[in-house]
């Protein structure tokens, strides 16, 4: 359930109700920021929001999206070394 | 697109795949003794069947498709009432794209639209309050679907129909609660789940909070996921880390996005304008206490079933069956697979859906069809 | 030649007297669609070519859509029609379904473009025909189209020539087409700077099949995408496709587009877009040959065609998994959940 999609907010449509321009990969949408406005709309231009059924319903954690994919380069590392290892027991057990 | 191609770097997945395997492995898990992880939300199943994970993951690793597609859940009474609405004379129905092909009782609202009733797809229930302002002679009907994530916006189109005084907006109201058939699911004793995949927009709204039950009621591990495919294989890893050590706690790995404690103004819109009704019937699985939201009495003027007449529980629409031999019930709550299923394919294919879960693209059923499930796709081998 | 007056269509104008001839006389006429043809090609002559006979009718909202219209669409259609038969198309008739109240500036634009595409593609539009219906008997104006092409001795084009490891090829980005015309309802209130794909791919085509002689078949990827046309061409050759969704040719904005509204572009429809099977060695020299048209660029060799599981088509994820890309039911719905 509950598409929902990383969208930029770049612009301002109207204040009054609280409507933003997103912008996903070159397509536009008003979409209503209600559920992540805390002050001048302005202030999210630049904003990445998650984006679902016309409405930026949060915004999201460039920190936490980076530790995410922090966890996954160090899973990939790992996944390295263990492959190294399985190498050198292999070549030892050719040289045995 | 960012947020989004990172997480679909297949090169990051070799890397959690191995890592999914080896701890496969180390616990002994095969496809005669699996461990089932249930994903609870039907996008995270469209999206298992989309990048082909189901065959990526090692065969110790089963997939349960679980009952969070509000389409695949609603029951046919509600899509008749729904038609029943739209062709009153000066409505306007709309409705997101999903719920077109649904068969109800007497038909779909793609029929009923053939038959003249005016039924439009929107992409948001902002695009119906627009109809409205636009069509003041009209009565503009949203069709309300949807779980936590999506019931914020209708709420919030409420808010905003009620500050503009718009006589002509009114929301027919099916939002369910996905705590409800979470606690159904888990209190039968014949369910094969032995962890849960959360779905992650839900929890955007409502926080990671409202599963803490699964683990302390049931001791299984649930770990909330984001939608691309590197998202969800780091949520099998940490299921899997979880149940190797023999923990059981409410996980998140979606945190870009999912805050501990929800979206505040989301969660006011919702109580602000909706209640929960005593109890509401899920395709499948029956009536099931406290699961289906309500307008509250103080938003009534934007109400479909007070202005229609069509009251949740009218005796005559309660007595509908579900179509002979349609296992849709037992697929959704993972006892049988869609191949299974004595409809599928036979009399139930996307053409002819008989249960919702073939007709919704979120639909465990569907999505077999579409995407060629396990047996599909060996068969053409 | 009386000057057409009227800014609006209405029922006179299909009546059969003046106001009729006025119209034709004044929209049509001037862009060379006369009543009846009398037609001679040297290329008919020719011992062992074939006559291609193809009719298609073309409807659309909005008419006018950016990267083209109606009539550009129905020339381009009918034209693509017959060249991924191997025919080289010559001529083609119109004929016009025009609803009460349409602008005859909405027409005069429409048959314009149809010029404009027919001398682009080579091909004459040699005779039409028009009828006026009442207002919401049709949406503005319906176009039919049929085309005659000739097919040289020794060129043979059909989907069961195709054999296991022959290379599969697109000319041009997918699902422009489809993404432009969803965008440009306005329903959806979504704005892009997409256009439609829409092309003739005549001259394409023959530029493909000198570098390419063995070509086995084509297809307009149309209606239904590329996923379509890919099982179409699976099943009338008994053989399985394997293609590489990392290959497959996409705008963002397409991407975007399909991420928001839950669509998948292999099922998007294109209009410019055609899909080719070539043997393996002469793979290569397809390739070149589409990337020297402009409606070629984006060319790319997207997969190819097994002994594995015959009559289906099968992707290998950009993530490395796979799945099978079956033909849809009926139409894609944008969806939420």
């Amino acid at each position: 359930m509950c598409l929902g999609i990383p969208g930029r907010l770049v612009a301002v449509a109207d204040e009054a109700t609280l409507m933003m321009v997103a912008d996903v990969s070159g397509v536009r949408r008003a979409v209503n920021v209600a559920c992540v406005a805390d002050g001048a709309l302005p202030g999210l231009i630049g904003r990445w929001a998650l984006i679902h059924v016309g409405f930026a319903m949060a915004l999201i954690d460039e920190d936490e999206a980076e530790r995410t994919l922090e966890a996954l380069r160090s899973l990939g590392e790992a996944q390295e070394a263990l492959a190294m290892m399985a190498e050198g027991d292999r070549a030892l057990e050719g040289a045995a | 697109m960012k947020y989004v191609e990172e997480f679909r770097d297949p090169a990051a997945a070799q890397a959690v795949l191995a890592h999914i395997k080896a701890l496969s492995d180390d616990m002994g898990l095969t496809a005669e003794q699996p461990l089932r992880i249930m994903e609870i939300c039907g996008g995270h199943t469209h999206a298992i069947f989309r990048f082909g994970l189901d065959k990526l993951v090692p065969p110790g690793i089963e997939f349960i498709h679980g009952p969070g597609c509000p389409v695949c859940v609603l029951p046919m009474a509600r899509v008749d009432e729904c038609i029943e609405i739209a062709r009153q004379p000066g409505v306007i129905l709309t409705t997101f794209g999903d719920a077109m092909r649904v068969p109800g009782a007497k038909g779909s609202l793609m029929q009923a639209k053939a038959a003249g009733a005016d039924i439009r797809m929107v992409y948001s229930p902002l695009d119906a309050l627009e109809l409205a302002r636009r069509n003041p002679d009209r009565q503009v009907v949203f069709f309300g679907l949807g779980f936590e994530t999506t019931t914020p916006s209708t709420a919030l189109a409420i808010l905003q129909a009620a500050r503009e005084g718009l006589g002509n907006f009114t929301v027919f109201c099916n939002h369910i609660l996905l705590p409800p058939p979470l606690r159904a699911l888990l209190q039968d004793p014949l369910n094969m789940i032995d962890a849960f995949i959360g779905p992650g927009h839900v929890s955007m709204v409502t926080g990671t909070h409202i599963y803490d039950f699964i683990p302390a009621d049931y001791g299984k591990p649930v770990v909330v996921a984001g939608f691309e495919p590197l998202d969800l294989l780091q949520s099998v890893l940490m299921v899997l880390r979880q149940a190797r050590d023999g923990r059981a706690e409410v996980g998140n790995q979606y945190a870009r996005v999912v805050p501990e404690h929800g979206n505040p103004v989301s969660l006011k819109a919702m109580a602000e304008v909706y209640e929960p009704r005593p109890s509401f019937e899920w395709r499948g699985m029956g009536e099931i206490d406290a699961s289906g939201l309500r307008i509250r009495d103080a938003f009534r003027a934007f109400d479909a079933e007070a202005r229609f007449a069509i009251g949740y529980g009218a005796p005559t629409a309660r007595e509908i069956e579900e179509p002979e031999g349609c296992a849709c019930g037992l697929v959704m709550t993972g006892r049988v697979k869609p191949t299974a299923c004595p409809r599928y394919g036979n009399g139930c294919t996307p053409e002819t859906p008989l249960g919702a879960l073939m007709v919704s693209s979120e639909g465990a059923c569907a999505a077999y069809w579409q995407y060629g499930g396990a047996r599909a796709l060996e068969a053409a081998e | 030649m009386m000057a057409l007056r009227d800014t609006h269509v209405t029922l006179a104008h299909g009546g059969g007297g003046k106001a009729m001839r006025d119209l034709i006389a004044s929209v049509f006429e001037p862009e060379g669609q006369e009543d009846q043809a009398r037609l001679m090609d040297a290329a008919l002559q020719e011992p062992g070519a074939k006559l291609a006979f193809t009719t298609d009718s073309f409807v659309v909202t909005p008419v006018e859509f950016p990267g083209g219209d109606i009539g550009k669409l129905a020339v381009c259609g009918t034209v693509n029609d017959l060249a991924v038969g191997g025919a080289r198309p010559l001529w083609l008739s119109a004929a016009f379904i025009i609803e009460e109240g349409c602008e005859v500036a909405l027409l005069r634009r429409i048959a314009k473009t149809m010029r404009e595409e027919a001398d682009r593609s080579g091909v004459r539009i040699v005779t039409g025909d028009t009828k006026v219906v009442g207002r919401g008997s049709a949406d503005k104006v319906f176009v039919t189209t049929a085309g005659v092409g000739v097919i040289p001795p020794g060129r043979h084009l059909a989907a069961d020539t195709i054999r296991p490891g022959d290379v599969a090829l697109v000319n041009g980005v997918l699902g422009d087409h489809g993404a432009a015309i969803l965008a440009a309802r306005g329903d959806l209130a979504l704005s892009t700077d997409l256009q439609s794909d829409c092309a003739s791919l005549g001259h394409l085509m023959e530029a493909v099949l000198t570098a390419a002689p063995n070509a086995r078949a084509a297809r307009d990827a149309t209606r239904g995408g590329l996923a379509a046309a890919l099982n179409e061409m699976a099943q009338a050759a008994g053989v399985g496709v394997e293609i590489d969704e990392a290959a497959l040719p996409l705008r963002p904005e397409v991407k975007g587009m399909c991420e928001i509204l839950g669509l998948d572009p292999l099922y998007l429809a294109n209009e410019g877009t055609l899909v080719l099977f070539v043997p393996p060695e002469e793979a290569e020299a397809a390739l070149a040959a589409m990337r020297t048209r402009p409606e070629g660029r984006a060319a790319a060799i997207i997969g190819r065609a097994s002994d594995q599981g015959p009559g289906r088509v099968t992707m290998r994820t950009a993530f490395g998994g796979r799945r099978i890309v079956d033909m849809l039911v009926g139409e894609q719905l944008p969806r939420i959940c």
